[in-house]
């Protein structure tokens, strides 16, 4: 499969990124920051999902284990020091390494089972994470939490330098995604998702290709987890390791197309920033799940795929029909039927 | 056949192969050489082995005991990857395409194993001229073609690897008769560039006409070698195989399922 870089792709990745970057400096409404940041989180977090989710076809829902982890290894890292300054930052490679490694084993085992039997081998990959941040103690804090040190950033420009490290994080996730697609691992992993058994015929190195886009979704999503702890300050097991942040960056990337560039993207700014606005116009209530989820079913049941292939093939049909159109009214038998098949029929 | 005395100018040898899956064993000791530009097609009864004959052979199943030797090599232990290094291409029974890829995609993960893509471009142009469907739906999803129009991408999708030894399992099979003549004929293609073909084939009459060289395999054993005319016309075969008698009328061939 061919994934051309083209010219208005390029456009449109800088567009978004330069309008996301001047943001901050152009300012805004308080909460905006705030929410975009969430925004991001989300586009970030479901964009490495669909690492594995979207291109190998590996519904994981066990995904927020790695948040997790990520969010504990910064919290428990820089539990104590009194200035943690950007030092959290720049440790965010290491435990996105480790973590990579760390999932390689994970990766093994549960990829072992395919589809629905992998998602829900997955859930159970939260339920020991969580199950270890409440008993692990010493480490964790358990069910009282931890807090990481606080950030010693400007009031006015506090909200910035989790706002890039996390703009900087979907970069990463969106640039690996497109290198994945350009690439040989692209073309295996597209096969391994249509089918495993035939992907071996052709020679596909299918248990390796599967255990890197494991490992690097697993990495990246540690990685937000590690920004995202430094950024809320204190972290308690159901809150990091929260099944709704796994529903979160699975419900985004089906929302907006997975196994897309952009379908992550568009399904975190859509989602989240509704989920804010319905939280608010209904209260404390949880009366804004519901709403969250009328809007998400409307969507699944008019646009299945996701918005981005269902749009993408509505426009391609759209476009055959009228390509039809005019070649029937141009010639009316041509190339459509080739003589020497209709000929043999008895 | 005397396996023996054609070793040496086998392309494929295998030797007392013993192959199954979980404690049964399928094939119990097959003999059997395909020299090197032979069409050898496989016939039996169903579980003889026929397809286990050419998973072992492709790497898909390791031989249990006995020995696949290929092009002078013990290639047994080897996993299925390396054997398409080696020039060993299966075409599996059922459907193999990716239907959501196109045709030509398809014919291009053919050689997904290979880097140069200047070599993968100009063997897909050579493919689509020896097997037009390529050319003229190129860009139609390969699951909207028919089963015979599969059939004939996936032949052609062999050739990428310009393999040395094709391995072809019942291609007919689910095929309309007009779909059959057309695979048969692609067949007889790919033998007159000088390849060897494996072919496993329940529809025997089609098979042996086709073929060079022939083998019963009846409950995992080979029970009788010959050319394939010699099979055809061999009573006992015709009874067991054939459907008919071998002296019966011409018009069997075209009829016969």
């Amino acid at each position: 499969m061919k994934f051309a870089t083209t010219r208005a792709g390029l456009i449109r990745a800088g567009v978004f990124f330069l309008v996301l970057l001047v943001i901050p400096i152009v300012g805004g409404p308080g909460y905006l920051l705030n929410t975009l940041i969430f925004t991001i989180m989300y586009a970030a977090l479901s964009s490495s999902w669909n690492l594995i989710g979207g291109y190998a076809g590996y519904p994981s829902l066990g995904h927020v284990a790695f948040f997790g982890i990520g969010a504990y290894a910064t919290g428990i890292i820089f539990s104590d020091s009194v200035y943690g300054g950007y030092a959290p930052f720049f440790l965010l490679p290491v435990i996105g390494l480790g973590v990579a490694f760390m999932s390689i084993p994970i990766g093994w085992v549960s990829m072992r089972t395919r589809a629905d039997v992998f998602a829900i081998v997955t859930i159970t990959l939260l339920f020991i994470t969580q199950t270890l941040a409440f008993n692990l103690k010493n480490v964790t804090g358990g069910a009282q939490g931890k807090s990481v040190a606080p950030a010693p950033f400007d009031v006015g420009t506090y909200d910035w330098p989790f706002y890039y490290a996390m703009l900087i994080l979907l970069a990463i996730a969106m640039g690996i995604s497109l290198y994945f697609r350009r690439s040989k691992i692209g073309l295996s992993l597209a096969t391994v998702r249509a089918d495993e058994d035939k992907a071996h015929g052709v020679g596909v190195r299918v248990t390796a290709v599967k255990l890197i886009a494991f490992a690097v979704s697993a990495g990246l999503v540690a990685m937000v987890g590690g920004v995202w702890a430094y950024y809320v300050g204190f972290i308690y097991p159901q809150f990091a390791v929260d099944p709704l942040i796994t529903i979160g960056m699975v419900l985004m990337a089906f929302l907006g197309g997975r196994g897309t560039l952009w379908g992550p993207v568009l399904g975190a700014f859509i989602l989240v920033p509704a989920q804010e606005y319905f939280a608010q116009a209904f209260g404390a209530s949880e009366l804004y799940l519901i709403a969250y989820a009328a809007v998400f079913l409307v969507i699944m049941l008019f646009l299945p795929r996701g918005i981005l292939p269902s749009i993408t093939e509505r426009l391609a049909r759209r476009r055959a029909s009228a390509a039809g159109a005019a070649r029937d009214g141009a010639s009316p038998t041509p190339s459509a039927l080739p003589t020497s098949e209709v000929k043999v029929v008895r | 056949m005397e396996a023996e005395s054609t070793a040496s100018e086998a392309l494929l040898h295998l030797t007392g192969v013993t192959a199954g899956y979980g404690a049964g064993l399928i094939l119990k000791g097959v003999d059997l050489a395909v020299t090197k530009g032979e069409i050898v097609c496989l016939i039996g009864p169903n579980g003889a082995g026929k397809s286990t004959v050419l998973k072992t052979v492709s790497g898909l199943l390791r031989n249990a005991g006995g020995t696949v030797m290929f092009n002078g090599e013990d290639i047994g232990a080897l996993p299925s990857r390396e054997r398409l290094h080696r020039g060993i291409v299966h075409v599996p029974q059922d459907r193999s395409l990716f239907p959501t890829m196109t045709v030509w995609e398809n014919v291009i993960m053919g050689a997904f194993i290979l880097t140069n893509q200047a070599l993968i471009r100009q063997r897909a142009e050579e493919v689509a001229e020896i097997f037009p469907i390529v050319a003229r739906r190129r860009t139609a999803a390969a699951g909207s073609l028919s089963g015979g129009e599969q059939k004939q991408v996936e032949l052609a999708r062999s050739l990428m690897l310009d393999p040395a030894l094709i391995l072809l399992d019942e291609p007919s099979i689910g095929l309309d008769p007009k779909s059959r003549t057309s695979v048969f004929a692609s067949i007889a293609t790919l033998a007159r560039d000088g390849r060897t073909v494996l072919l496993v084939e329940q529809n025997a009459r089609s098979g042996l006409a086709v073929a060079h060289m022939a083998a019963v395999l009846e409950a995992g054993r080979v029970a009788l070698t010959g050319t394939g005319q010699s099979l055809l016309e061999d009573p006992e075969v015709a009874r067991l195989y054939l459907g008919a008698s071998a002296q019966g009328p011409a018009s069997a061939l075209a009829t016969s399922v």
